[in-house]
């Protein structure tokens, strides 16, 4: 079968193996063709997409636009600090006007846990989650495997540490389901403050010591501290933070390891990762930047590709 | 379901042997000629093509594989969107003479969709295409093959299966099946 089980790309969660591997496959034959002089297939071209962000985003939204412009779908771009959602409008209003104009597929990131879930059921639209608050980052975890599997060969059995501000990334709760899904050994490792209490349920292993984490796996996948959303304090200081936490060219210097790096961006320098670990031979920061642009064309085209 | 053998190994031979000699006829020495197999099944045809070129020109002439899922004009008119192959082309296709290589031309809409994906690696000086089977009088589209194993007179209903030893089959033989019970 070359068709994913949902309509919509909700989450990680309620994929299956199955599609997962569908949209790697699909992304192989992508990446070959953003690397070709001419990087534009016509497949969407009667296809319009709508890119509703209403929180700040700037390589997811690139990297979704790109992908839908590769693909040659029309775009329209609306985010919600320049519009009538500052006039009261609800969420549900937004979307049918915007759909009131022939959409075929939203991209959506909210602030809310749940709110694209909560449009699957109203609306008649294929629905990306591009990030729904705390909860799930599906594109970014699908792009985050793809990059393991393309480095290392496969997933299966490797063993990944999340490392940082678990409690407010969705990226690591997207990285977990899809990791497990995959056959990966996952732990994180962070301030016991930054780690959630339900995490421990999910069968990951908990470590409170970034040596030890780094030291045990494959694959350290280094989280960003989100300032924007911590309105207490869950550390002293940012300089003790990275004292404690921060991942330097030495520390992966005197591993007895080749280790691999990631970052879903944007990174903090010098607080989870200082520069030279960022840039070093370790780090697959950009192969990630460029993997998401093919996984994303992958999940639009399969989401699109079937009749209604 | 009926099957019936149009080809056997024996014929497929002589007649990959023939259109290997109108293809040196036309090309002479190859210099500015490349092969390109479409997936997912004229790239076996192509490589046997090319193997066969190069004993009898000496000449390796390049291969490339091109897929055309991302061009085709049914998305979103199928159940399923379709699967997409690998495409491998090493070489630039501008200024080339192109031979475009198919087991089966049937509609016409998988070579409309590979001149387009073609187009992306370049203006090629020239295409021709080269089918094993051509099934007559169901093309949609004003599209004719230039090098021809076989014709074959067939109606829509009916499916042309070609089975290559480099695909795992036992035996090169071609069949016409009949779809109707």
């Amino acid at each position: 079968m070359s068709k994913l089980s949902q309509r919509h790309l909700l989450g990680i969660k309620n994929i299956t193996t199955k599609d997962i591997e569908l949209i790697f496959e699909t992304a192989d034959n992508f990446k070959e063709v953003i690397n070709r002089p001419i990087k534009k297939v016509p497949s969407l071209r009667d296809i319009t997409i709508a890119n509703i962000f209403f929180e700040n985003s700037t390589r997811t939204r690139l990297s979704f636009e790109l992908a839908e412009k590769r693909l040659s779908a029309d775009v329209i771009n609306f985010s919600a600090s320049n519009s009538s959602v500052k006039k009261g409008e609800t969420l549900l209003d937004t979307v049918n006007n915007i759909l009131a104009m022939k959409v075929d597929m939203v991209v959506m990131r909210h602030a809310s846990v749940g709110a694209p879930h909560f449009l699957s059921k109203h609306i008649k639209a294929n629905i990306v989650n591009a990030g729904d608050g705390t909860h799930e980052h599906p594109t970014q975890a699908l792009l985050d495997t793809y990059s393991i599997r393309e480095k290392l060969g496969n997933v299966q059995g490797k063993k990944v540490a999340i490392i940082g501000d678990i409690l407010h990334s969705r990226v690591a709760l997207s990285d977990i389901f899809a990791l497990q899904k995959l056959g990966a050994k996952v732990m994180v490792c962070g301030p016991p403050t930054l780690l959630p209490k339900f995490i421990s349920s999910l069968g990951v292993q908990v470590e409170l010591d970034i040596n030890k984490a780094l030291a045990w796996c494959d694959v350290a996948n280094v989280l960003r501290i989100q300032l924007e959303r911590q309105h207490i304090k869950y550390f002293p200081s940012l300089r003790e933070y990275s004292l404690y936490y921060g991942i330097t060219k030495k520390i992966l210097d005197n591993l007895k390891k080749e280790i691999v790096v990631m970052h879903p961006g944007p990174i903090n320098r010098g607080v989870e990762l200082s520069s030279d670990a960022a840039d070093s031979q370790h780090s697959i920061i950009l192969d990630q930047v460029e993997n998401g642009v093919a996984i994303r064309m992958a999940v639009l085209y399969l989401l699109a590709g079937s009749a209604n | 379901m009926q099957k019936k053998l149009i080809l056997d190994s024996d014929l497929l031979d002589i007649t990959l042997s023939r259109l290997c000699e109108q293809l040196i006829e036309n090309h002479g020495s190859f210099e500015n000629s490349v092969i390109l197999g479409m997936q997912p099944r004229g790239i076996f045809l192509a490589e046997q093509i090319q193997k066969k070129l190069k004993e009898l020109t000496k000449k390796d002439i390049p291969l490339g594989f091109l897929d055309a899922t991302f061009y085709r004009d049914d998305f979103r008119r199928r159940d399923t969107p379709a699967k997409a192959s690998e495409t491998r082309v090493s070489f630039v296709i501008e200024g080339k003479l192109v031979i475009l290589i198919d087991d089966v031309l049937f509609t016409g809409r998988t070579v409309r969709a590979a001149l387009d994906a073609m187009i992306a690696f370049g203006r090629p000086e020239k295409v021709e295409l080269l089918v094993l089977v051509d099934r007559t009088h169901t093309r949609d589209l004003p599209i004719a093959a230039d090098y021809v194993g076989k014709y074959v007179n067939t109606i829509e209903s009916q499916r042309v299966l070609v089975e290559l030893e480099a695909q795992g089959y036992k035996q090169n033989r071609i069949w016409l099946i009949n779809n109707q019970d």
